[in-house]
């Protein structure tokens, strides 16, 4: 690990400033950041610790609720509210990594946590944009299972573009399908950024991989109305039963209204650079009774544009069905953490 | 010598704990890379090995500029100024074919190309990223099932033939009305004990003292001795506990040399311990292995003829045959039997034993096609077997010391409950899973080495055994101190264990699962020895009530000697020691196999059931339970015997669903080179494990009764699982690991 200067933010306005500097990093539960340093994927010049600010607080706040950036991933999981009201989140929450992970992982670091590529977290490996702007991606002709199938970038091993990483959070697939928002701060003030835009594809510029600008804070993610409190499934097929990044992930919310659906939340995770969601996919189901066809249209529309790779072909047909599976399980209610 | 005299032995009176679980837990015992003395711990310098980032080619040059010049740095080795070594040529396996900085090629990615030795890990770790190593590439060899047609003999098979037959296989599948043809495929895969690799190494004018974690202290040290020309003597091993080591500290590899001449060209205590990620290529694997399967059988299930051709990745290094083949040559009694075992170069690290070489794989992939082979003939697994119970040795033509195989089969079955499965496949369901049962055998060969012991008898009646071998936290510590209590007769708490440390008498290497067979003989012996000499103590001591007496009549029991024919007449083994100035009385004592073992076979086996449930939609599965009988000669203790089967059995569920080594095809490197990603089960994973043994000592292997239990509880296992899985969703999966997405493929 290469010498970093450290410091201890006493307030978000001093941790944003601090933040600011040339290299500096936030430091949150550590647990992304502080291994890719070890690896030497990161080697931030300083460290600015945001462990002691004030942003741990889960509070309803009109009608949804507002998560600070600081609540740990087993705090947010575990919460009353979140889970009578958003049991999709907490759900989601404890499929991941394990319970000391999870007692340091916060929502902000979450957010931002790193595609698990190995050869972007392997630097003995030459090739990857992300890791080394216009290196090349030698993940396309390398062992690739775990590797995107939808919006990814693919010009070749040796653009400068192409990037078929994924992004490896479950919490974050939950929130797309609640629909959150991140609220962040910067030098320039606060903003408000929907969840469909704060994750980037990797486009022409892998390296890029949010909205937020240098130096920006997470300060917190806000959640609207609970929608899907009564019926909702985060299903997770992996390679083990615990402690294992999903092969492909499905966050499912019905609101139902008779037999018939009145609305729907749905993301894949596992499948692409950011959590997958399709507003047709979704539209296609209101209005309709919650049958297997029904949700195995929607599943369609979600992977018709799926391209796949040597060792990730399952992907498609393992999403399909997990699609189909999530939402039929929601229909049946909403458990709070089942599979954790 | 002792002789092996088959008479039941007295039962041994047990450890109801670890001896040493209490120092393990209150962190008071040390590992290898734990120690701070006897050197000035200020002294102590770290050392970091650097690694090659392609698979093929040659080192042009190594810019080092920045690193000289990074903090803390002290040297630097590389192969442009590391010393020169008089190397004798290897002798695989024994002796790896080690990268000690000899030459500038580069055999696969991820072989040790330098050294940074600096006063803190962070130091020389920085200084390490900053070496800038210049390389001219050559083609690499990466892949095995592209390749299989490059196979070929290997050039030194060890012991075993590569090629084997017995009888005439085409006669026989040219007789058979049922055929079963298949290939099947084992992953490589990397033992990543608990505690990594590594070595502390500090020289004492002419003498090399090291700490290393290794399974073969003795090894260690002829090794090192080898390399470095010196002699042996001059060399100095210690390692009081091993974190795990599975095989891959079988073997000396590059970095305790390294570490020791880095210690040597510095003149202070150097420290190497290699990273998690650096245990994927330089200290082994288990090779991946092709098995092409034809088994023949007539109407009634008699097994007419087996054939298996092995082709597994070996490293351009080295040949290492993983005996794949194994069990097709003894498992059942067939007409006949043709095996072949040939591999296939790959620019990859070299491949060692890992935990049941050979049996491992070869279980996993021999008793599918068994399981195949049933359904076929629509019979029912357990009794395919029994039709083709092996009697005596097929593949040596001898009877075997002892097997009760024909019970664990029974036992297991029952305590399972096998006569409720359904043959037919997706019968069962629970919710959202089809569930299945499936079975397997397994076996692993009883071995057994010449080793040595000493024994003291101390002050107040307490005992010291002592003897060169390693604790892999397998419980030899427990062991020891409990053949040594038995020898005299006293309780086990009262002894005093000491082991892994190259002055005391030679042990072999706790692999193989034969160091309780080897070691508990000798103990035996020198305890039978020690008996001897504190009777002729106590004969001549006037103030002795059994003073007179005749050696013969005098026994040990309860801390006491006592005359045979007047159990009464005796004298407490404190007093005697005592009387003697309380000056320790010692003996030692040796044993090894008997000259006659090779007039017959020693085998232990063991049956396996397992419970899998498997999503409909995720083809995830789980391992509901697992139960399993051994027959493994005398259990030595309870505790720690059960929990090297079930350690195996966990090992098994592993190899069946978890653990592979994924190579880039480009750059021939692991790709999932860290715990996260190189998957082995979590708790989550693990059901009920019912583990029972038939405790049937086997006095014709030796005079404790007992064959080694370390490695057999992993074979059979893979098998049952993988067709438990086919019995619940009738899918055969013939490559492992078996993940969710080969199973919804299939
Ligand atoms: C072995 C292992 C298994 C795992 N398995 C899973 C899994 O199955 N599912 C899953 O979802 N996750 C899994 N994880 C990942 C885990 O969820 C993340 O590591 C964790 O959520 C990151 O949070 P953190 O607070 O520790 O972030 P840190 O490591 O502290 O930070 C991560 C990044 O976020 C930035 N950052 C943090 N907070 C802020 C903020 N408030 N504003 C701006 N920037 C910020 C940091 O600068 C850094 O770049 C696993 C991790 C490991 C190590």
């Amino acid at each position: 690990m290469k010498d970093f200067a450290y410091q201890r933010a006493a307030s978000s306005e001093a941790a944003i400033h601090a933040g600011n500097a040339r290299g500096a990093k936030f430091l949150a539960g550590g647990t992304n950041l502080v291994d890719l340093m070890k690896y030497r994927v990161e080697s931030p010049a300083a460290l600015v610790d945001i462990n002691h600010l004030d942003l741990t607080q889960i509070t309803p706040d009109q009608d949804g609720v507002r998560i600070g950036a600081m609540v740990r991933n087993s705090d947010l999981a575990n919460h009353a509210l979140i889970r009578q009201s958003y049991p999709l989140l907490s759900q989601a929450l404890l499929s991941g990594a394990s319970p000391q992970l999870r007692n340091m992982a916060s929502t902000g670091g979450n957010l931002l946590q790193r595609t698990r590529c190995y050869y972007f977290t392997d630097v003995s490996f030459p090739a990857c944009n992300k890791r080394e702007p216009g290196s090349g991606c030698a993940a396309v002709k390398g062992y690739n299972r775990i590797h995107a199938i939808l919006g990814q970038t693919d010009k070749g091993s040796t653009s400068g573009e192409t990037c078929i990483a994924t992004h490896p959070s479950d919490m974050c697939v939950a929130m797309a399908a609640l629909d959150a928002k991140v609220e962040v701060e910067g030098a320039k003030g606060k903003r408000t950024i929907s969840f469909a835009d704060f994750h980037k594809l990797p486009g022409s510029t892998p390296w890029i991989e949010t909205a937020l600008h240098p130096g920006e804070l997470i300060v917190g993610v806000t959640l609207p109305a609970a929608k899907y409190a009564k019926n909702s499934y985060y299903l997770k097929a992996r390679d083990r039963n615990s402690y294992a990044f999903a092969l492909i992930s499905v966050a499912a919310g019905l609101e139902l209204e008779g037999g018939n659906i009145k609305s729907a939340g749905l993301a894949l995770g596992g499948v692409a650079l950011k959590p997958w969601r399709m507003p047709e996919a979704e539209h296609v189901l209101v209005g309709k009774p919650a049958t297997p066809e029904n949700f195995a249209r929607a599943a369609d529309i979600l992977l018709k544009d799926a391209k796949t790779y040597e060792h990730n072909a399952f992907k498609v047909e393992m999403a399909r069905r997990g699609v189909v599976r999530a939402l039929t399980l929601a229909t049946q209610g909403a458990p709070e953490g089942a599979n954790a | 010598m002792m002789q092996a005299a088959e008479k039941a032995p007295k039962p041994v009176k047990q450890l109801d704990h670890r001896y040493e679980g209490i120092s393990k837990v209150t962190g008071k015992i040390k590992y290898a890379g734990e120690f701070s003395e006897p050197f000035a711990k200020s002294d102590l310098l770290y050392a970091y090995l650097v690694q090659s980032t392609i698979p093929s080619g040659d080192i042009v040059s190594i810019d080092r500029a920045a690193a000289d010049n990074s903090a803390g740095v002290v040297t630097i080795l590389t192969p442009f100024n590391a010393p020169k070594l008089s190397q004798a040529p290897p002798q695989p396996p024994a002796r790896r074919n080690l990268s000690l900085l000899q030459d500038t090629s580069v055999s696969y990615n991820g072989q040790p190309i330098a050294v940074v030795v600096a006063r803190s890990l962070d130091e020389a770790k920085s200084a390490a990223a900053l070496l800038k190593v210049k390389y001219a590439p050559k083609p690499a060899k990466i892949g095995l099932k592209n390749r299989l047609a490059e196979a070929r003999w290997p050039k030194d098979p060890g012991k075993e033939p590569a090629g084997n037959h017995r009888g005439d296989a085409q006669a026989g599948f040219s007789k058979a009305t049922v055929i079963i043809e298949n290939t099947y495929i084992t992953p490589i895969q990397h033992h990543n004990p608990m505690e990594p690799h590594g070595t502390i190494a500090w020289w004492d004018g002419p003498k090399l003292n090291v700490y290393d974690s290794t399974q073969y202290i003795t090894g260690v040290r002829q090794s090192l001795a080898k390399t470095l020309n010196i002699p042996v003597d001059f060399v100095h091993v210690v390692d009081p506990v091993v974190g795990g080591g599975f095989g891959s500290k079988g073997s000396m590899w590059s970095h305790v040399p390294l570490c020791a001449m880095a210690a040597r060209i510095t003149g202070k205590p150097v420290k190497l311990i290699l990273e998690r990620e650096q245990m994927f290529g330089p200290v082994g694997g288990r090779p991946s292995t092709v098995n092409k399967i034809k088994l023949g059988a007539s109407a009634d299930g008699k097994l007419l003829a087996m054939q298996q051709d092995v082709v597994m990745n070996a490293s351009v290094m080295e040949d290492f045959v993983e005996h794949a083949e194994g069990p097709t040559k003894n498992l059942y009694m067939s007409s006949a039997n043709s095996v072949s075992a040939k591999i296939v170069e790959a620019n990859l690290g070299v491949s060692t034993f890992m935990r049941a070489p050979g049996e491992a794989p070869g279980t996993a992939v021999l008793e599918i096609a068994m399981d195949e082979l049933a359904e076929k003939l629509n019979m029912d697994p357990v009794q395919l077997r029994l039709v083709n119970y092996a009697e005596t040795d097929p593949s040596h033509d001898r009877p075997w010391t002892s097997k009760n195989l024909k019970d664990c089969y029974q036992q297991a079955a029952d305590r399972f409950g096998w006569s409720k499965r359904n043959a037919t496949p997706r019968s069962m369901s629970d919710g959202n899973a089809w569930i299945g049962y499936g079975m397997a055998t397994a076996t692993y060969p009883a071995n057994r080495s010449a080793a040595m012991a000493i024994v003291r008898l101390l002050p107040g009646g307490r005992m010291f055994v002592g003897s060169g071998t390693q604790d892999l936290g397998t419980g030899t510590y427990t062991i020891m101190a409990q053949q040594a209590a038995a020898g005299l007769g006293i309780d086990p708490t009262l002894v005093e264990v000491k082991l892994g440390d190259s002055t005391l008498p030679k042990a072999p290497v706790s692999g193989g699962s034969q160091s309780s067979a080897s070691v508990l003989p000798a103990i035996q012996d020198a305890t039978s020895q020690l008996k001897l000499k504190l009777a002729d103590l106590a004969i001549a001591d006037a103030a002795s009530p059994l003073h007179g007496l005749k050696t013969l009549d005098i026994d040990a029991k309860d801390g006491k000697l006592f005359n045979r024919n007047n159990p009464t007449q005796s004298d407490t083994l404190t007093d005697l020691i005592a009387r003697n100035g309380n000056k320790p009385v010692e003996a030692t004592g040796s044993a090894e196999p008997a000259e006659s073992k090779d007039a017959m076979s020693s085998q232990s086996w063991g049956a396996v059931f397992a419970e899998v449930a498997v999503d409909k939609d995720t083809h995830m599965v789980k391992v509901r339970r697992i139960v399993a009988t051994y027959d493994i000669g005398t259990l030595l203790n309870q505790k720690t015997g059960h929990n090297q089967l079930m350690g195996g059995i966990v090992w098994g569920i592993s190899f069946a669903l978890h653990e592979e080594a994924h190579i880039d095809s480009v750059y021939g490197r692991v790709v999932n080179e860290s715990l996260a990603e190189y998957h082995v089960p979590v708790n989550a994973d693990i059901g009920t494990i019912d583990v029972s043994t038939l405790n049937i000592p086997d006095l014709k292997f030796n005079p404790i009764g007992s064959r080694g239990i370390g490695e057999i509880g992993i074979t059979g296992t893979a098998a049952a699982v993988a067709n438990a899985i086919y019995n619940a969703t009738g899918k055969r999966i013939r490559e492992y690991p078996i993940t969710p997405d080969k199973i919804m493929l299939a």
